[in-house]
């Protein structure tokens, strides 16, 4: 687990690395956003070269298996903690859990209901999906409650449109954009975040199964950078890398679209465990 | 785009002479601040230092003790926008010469900025690495009760690089975008979404 959660902290994504680098090619020489992302992609070879965090907010710490249920699970609980305590003290995760009630930071990470590790119980091998998300960018995160006059939103994949638009819009550059957006559209108050979150998982150069779905991922992707609002909100051509939906069932009564900002430094890894625990492979 | 030199502390004039659009490369002494600070200024709390003229740099930094010397691993700017309820009452009262973090202010510290002579800088959210090679010592860290990203580091920086976004004379680039990006919006709500076969 170790290796696992120092590489999400310190080395970016591939995926992610090479939509930075076209957002890049896509600037003018000379302007804001062109030294914006010359400055960003500068850091992320340091960090990787270092081995130190991309982002000083190592972010809060998710994590999701997917296996069999039996009694590793608890093993793997512990390496997790034991993982990122260590990484706390190494500096290669922030001190980032504090107590509401008392305000005191807990110096090592962990806390009440910290870190949240989701488990799913499925016949096959385990599969680890990790996320360090930044505090800023998850502030950006919001949920609409459709219809919705302000935006003039329906109960149809134009409301959706408008809600990702309208999400985007208001976060402008503080989520620190370029952003990648997970949706859930459906679900409930709860599971919608958690599943729009899940989508942010997915790769950038996947193509949504759903026709509808895809199409409505690369008309908002296209249509948000066209706001203009640009890397760190500085104006430019790219405002999102990306955007993914997923979908829930929803309750008659409820029409739910989840929108969930993730930073330019997305930092998520998913593998593959052997029967002992260890990384099998990187997916 | 050339690059304007500028040594924390400021001088008056230099903070008067930068306009919004500036990119300028920072060196000299600062402190970092962000939520807890912030509050404990405003509340009565005395600064551990003399902070006219400084960068207040709104950034919570990864530190560690190597050798009994402090060492920053990573330190980029945090969302200014949290302490606008209290960074109007700091500048007019203890006269930094400009606050740095990303996202920009609001209308009340855009006031304080014009009345006082401050500006923004905003620094490039998340490139905490190559941020972190700008500092090259750590002076000291005052309230550290608070926690290491919410105590005050006093930082020396050799030429960081950051954008001029809001200035003494009541611009500011995130009203720009923030106008300019609503107007397209409106444009965009009026083009319906069909499946494209």
């Amino acid at each position: 687990m170790y290796d696992l959660i120092r590489k999400t902290s310190t080395v970016l994504p591939e995926d992610v690395t090479s939509a930075i680098k076209k957002a890049l090619a896509r600037e003018d020489k000379g302007s804001v956003a062109h030294k914006t992302f010359d400055i960003i992609l500068k850091s992320i070879v340091l960090s990787s070269k270092k081995s130190l965090p991309i982002c000083q907010d190592t972010g809060t710490i998710l994590v999701m298996i997917e296996g069999r249920p039996d009694k590793s699970i608890f093993h793997l609980e512990k390496s997790i903690k034991d993982a990122i305590r260590k990484l706390t003290k190494e500096g290669i995760l922030r001190q980032n859990c504090v107590c509401p009630l008392t305000e005191k930071n807990t110096l090592d990470n962990t806390g009440l209901h910290v870190p949240q590790i989701h488990f799913e119980p499925v016949n096959r091998p385990t599969k680890i999906s990790i996320m360090l998300k930044g505090g800023g960018s998850e502030n950006m995160s919001t949920q609409y409650s459709l219809p919705n006059s302000k935006i003039q939103a329906g109960r149809d994949m134009e409301g959706v449109r408008r809600c990702i638009l309208d999400a985007v819009f208001q976060a402008q550059g503080k989520g620190c954009a370029p952003g990648i957006i997970g949706v859930c559209i459906g679900g409930d108050r709860a599971s919608g975040y958690l599943f729009a979150k899940k989508q942010i998982f997915r790769n950038l150069e996947d193509k949504n199964p759903s026709p509808v779905l895809a199409s409505l991922e690369k008309t908002v992707l296209k249509q948000a950078n066209e706001l203009g609002i640009g890397p760190m909100g500085l104006g430019g051509k790219t405002t999102l890398l990306g955007v993914k939906i997923g979908n829930a069932g929803r309750h008659p009564a409820s029409y739910f679209v989840t929108v969930s900002y993730s930073c330019w430094a997305t930092r998520r890894y998913v593998v593959e465990l052997t029967q002992k625990g260890e990384i099998k492979k990187w997916i | 785009m050339d690059m304007k030199q500028i040594t924390s502390p400021l001088q008056h004039d230099v903070i008067k002479g930068l306009t919004v659009g500036d990119m300028v490369s920072i060196s000299g002494r600062i402190v970092t601040g962000r939520d807890q600070i912030h509050k404990y200024l405003t509340s009565g709390g005395e600064p551990p230092i003399d902070l006219s003229g400084l960068v207040i740099y709104h950034c919570g930094p990864v530190v560690i003790k190597e050798k009994g010397q402090w060492k920053i691993t990573a330190a980029g700017p945090t969302t200014s926008m949290r302490e606008e309820p209290y960074q109007a009452q700091i500048i007019s009262k203890l006269r930094p010469g400009a606050i740095m973090g990303k996202g920009g202010m609001g209308e009340k510290t855009k006031k304080a900025m014009s009345e006082c002579g401050c500006v923004y800088l905003h620094a490039a959210g998340g490139a905490a690495q190559y941020l972190a090679e700008c500092i090259i010592k750590v002076e000291g860290v005052h309230l550290e009760e608070f926690g290491q990203p919410e105590a005050m580091w006093v930082l020396t920086i050799k030429d960081l690089p950051a954008l001029v976004t809001m200035d003494s004379h009541g611009n500011s680039l995130h009203d720009t975008i923030l106008n300019d990006s609503s107007k397209r919006l409106e444009e965009l709500f009026s083009q319906p979404f069909s499946v494209k076969k």
